[in-house]
């Protein structure tokens, strides 16, 4: 393992089953435990540095932390020193000097963490930055996936919706990829990014063409703003033809599963009975979440599991 | 001062005494003598008319954290330059007889280089409403070249009212051609790289379409069009098809759209981040192989100081630019003239002779710039040592800023001499103040 975890496109097959595995061993280990802690990181800091509003992320990490037994700062943009204008830098160097171990970042800007990582000598893991990377949100999809369907190799995974501004679907390709799964994204042309062509999956504009061919489909929160930008005509023109309805699920085969990153917004890119059926693991991904955080801190902090 | 140079080898042919007197070249050619004239040894050294920029940011007023008139000044004398463009986003804007003759008052009391300011085309850059472009025509700084440069005129019909207002002083408009719908957010060039790196992409077509645009409104006018660092294949299909209609119309291209491509935006580091964005390789070959055929008239500079906290930043929040002066000339060498593409004739008329006939600064005054090195005329020149080689170091930099796309790359040639009128500006590579 690296020193940091900036993007999935870095991590190579060994790596991200590693990864993967670990969080099998973490679950194991803890599974029918009245103590859900490990002593892993007894003594050492992780710090969330989180640029954006994201409960669901930063309470993922924050359990994770705790639960290796190490301690916790919450650094939020709001009401701190960087909304009186601090730069990335100073606030990366301010929190070293207080003896980060490792930094947990979400920021707007694209390659935020990259900088940062650059400027501290503890690890840095990026927990989204813009519209590039979420990569342990891959690798919790990945374990899901893997926990549910029994393997990844071989599996086929239509990625549905906002890809041109998801980092989940970016740390997606690359991980599914690296992992053996076929990948094939599905949205609307202006969703898609200029150069998707380059990139080692399929693409389609026709959700019913990719549905019956599918064993995973993972669904991508799309936001109404994009529609005043003209990305699409209206929020029921995208739900009648990239939305996931019970119509659309009954399309799917036997063992295939529905996944969904959150927050959704129910109605329009997922419907209700859909995101509560048997078939949906979105309450799921945000256990094995914590599990796989779990495994990426123990991982790029070291140490060796109970 | 008078100086006698020995053994240069003017554009590049067989070396050659220059006698520089009163300002002028008293005399070219072979054993001069002159009694107390300073000497200078110029063996293996190429002789060239002093540079000119088209394009660059001295940040004077407003911004002199990150550049001043003299320090850019000096930037550019170090670089083999005798006369630069000062853009015209300053702060107040350049866009008052009042703002460009302090900027040109600045470059006089420096004395390094002649500071020729660019006035803007409209009010605050705002794209509004035309400034008052014949009062900074009639001023005392001359100007010729008017840019809103950092923004595009966008608004078809103020664009075509600029290109024919400023005919009745022989004015000439540069563009930054860039249609701002097509690249709000933008942050580096649209393709493969940028999907992948998460960065909003800055289109091609959004430069191409408004070049094609204003060729044809230039053409329709009967008036002059300059093109501001042209980056794209695309722009020289088009340059080159307007030219071949007889537009009269002039483009640039700067050292890092030569040199450098986009692959450079996967580090993160924003001292990369520029307007518009480096390009790919294919981009890359056609701006070198249109400059050498003449499609792209001059290579400028966009030389773009900016301070420490504006690079030392997240992606998106950096200021776009990168400084330019100090290796324009090394740039060149590396990309044009070791592959063979340009001969050092072809550098002069690139660097010096045609940035000065678009600015209109040719004329036959004591004051012009791209004349040839003969007899006569102003002693504008530069001496160059080609075979030299060194590792740019941006804390070397006469620049208050360091924001050096080239830091630790190894580029060819050393200015060692740089004459404004006959005063050596820079000797042994160091400035004279």
């Amino acid at each position: 393992m690296k020193r940091h975890l900036l993007e999935a496109a870095d991590l190579d097959r060994a790596d991200a089953t590693l990864v993967l595995d670990t969080a099998a061993q973490i679950d194991q280990a803890l599974a029918g435990r009245e103590v859900k802690k490990l002593p892993t990181l007894r003594g050492r800091t992780v710090v969330n540095l989180f640029y954006e509003d994201s409960t669901r992320t930063r309470i993922s990490f924050e359990l994770a932390a705790k639960r290796l037994s190490a301690d916790v700062i919450n650094f939020s943009a709001k009401g701190s020193s960087v909304s009186k204008g601090e730069s990335l830098k100073d606030t990366a160097l301010t929190l070293e000097a207080m003896g980060s171990d490792a930094i947990v970042v979400r920021h707007s800007a694209s390659g935020a963490p990259h900088r940062l990582a650059g400027w501290v000598r503890g690890s840095v893991v990026n927990a989204g930055d813009g519209t590039h990377e979420h990569p342990t949100q891959a690798l919790l999809d990945a374990y899901t996936i893997r926990r549910r369907l029994g393997r990844l190799d071989g599996v086929r995974v239509a990625i549905v919706g906002d890809v041109l501004h998801s980092r989940v679907a970016r740390s997606n390709v690359w991980l599914l990829t690296t992992l053996g799964a076929e990948v094939t994204l599905v949205a609307p042309p202006t969703l898609l990014p200029v150069g998707v062509g380059s990139w080692p999956v399929q693409f389609s504009y026709d959700l019913d063409a990719v549905l019956p061919k599918a064993d995973v489909v993972m669904v991508l929160r799309v936001q109404l703003e994009r529609m005043n930008a003209s990305f699409f005509p209206s929020a029921r023109e995208y739900s009648r033809r990239y939305g996931l309805d019970a119509v659309r699920m009954a399309a799917l085969g036997d063992e295939a599963i529905v996944m969904h990153p959150g927050p959704m917004n129910r109605g329009m890119e997922i419907a209700a009975d859909v995101a509560d059926s048997v078939r949906s693991t979105i309450v799921e991904q945000v256990g094995n979440g914590v599990s796989v955080r779990m495994a990426v801190l123990y991982l790029l902090l070291g140490g060796s599991p109970q | 001062m008078t100086h006698l140079i020995k053994g240069a080898r003017v554009l590049g042919g067989d070396p050659a005494d220059l006698l520089l007197e009163d300002g002028r070249i008293a005399a070219v050619g072979e054993r001069l003598s002159a009694a107390g004239a300073t000497v200078v040894d110029a063996d293996g050294l190429v002789a060239l008319p002093g540079l000119v920029d088209l394009h660059t940011h001295l940040r004077e007023p407003g911004r002199e954290d990150a550049e001043t008139v003299e320090t850019g000044s000096r930037a550019a004398a170090l670089g083999g330059f005798t006369a630069v463009h000062a853009m015209a986003n300053t702060d107040p804007v350049a866009d008052t007889a009042g703002v460009v003759e302090q900027v040109w008052r600045l470059g006089r009391q420096a004395g390094l280089v002649d500071v020729v300011p660019v006035g803007a085309v409209t009010v605050g850059l705002r794209g509004e409403r035309l400034a008052e472009l014949g009062a900074m025509a009639d001023s005392a700084a001359r100007v010729r070249v008017f840019s809103d440069d950092g923004h595009c005129v966008a608004d078809p019909a103020l664009m075509r009212r600029a290109l024919e207002y400023v005919k009745a002083f022989d004015g000439v408009v540069a563009q930054h051609a860039e249609e701002p719908r097509l690249t709000a957010g933008a942050q580096m060039n649209e393709g493969d790289l940028s999907a992948r790196l998460g960065l909003t992409g800055w289109p091609a077509a959004a430069e191409e379409a408004v070049i094609a645009r204003d060729v044809l409104l230039a053409e329709h006018v009967g008036a002059r069009l300059h093109v501001c660092h042209v980056s794209t294949a695309g722009s020289v299909e088009i340059l080159r098809w307007a030219k071949s209609r007889g537009v009269q119309v002039t483009a640039e291209v700067t050292p890092h759209h030569l040199l450098l491509t986009e692959t450079c935006a996967e580090s993160y580091d924003p001292v990369f981040k520029v307007n518009p964005p480096l390009r790919t390789d294919a981009d890359v070959q056609a701006l070198r192989a249109g400059l050498a055929d003449g499609t792209i008239d001059a290579v400028a500079t966009d030389h773009a100081p900016h301070a420490v906290e504006d690079k030392e930043s997240e992606w998106a929040q950096a200021r776009p630019g990168m400084l330019g002066l100090e290796q324009a000339l090394s740039v060149v060498l590396e990309t044009l003239v070791e592959p063979g593409l340009l001969d050092w004739a072809g550098v002069a008329d690139r660097m010096s002779v045609r940035p000065a006939a678009i600015g209109r600064l040719d004329g036959r005054g004591p004051r012009s710039h791209g004349r040839p090195l003969t007899p006569g005329e102003p002693a504008n020149l530069l001496l160059l040592d080609p075979a030299a080689r060194a590792v740019v170091d941006p804390a070397a930099l006469a620049s208050r800023s360091r924001n050096s796309p080239y830091a630790g790359r190894e580029l060819p040639g050393r200015v060692v001499a740089t004459f404004l009128r006959g005063e050596a500006t820079v000797l042994d590579g160091k400035a004279q103040k």
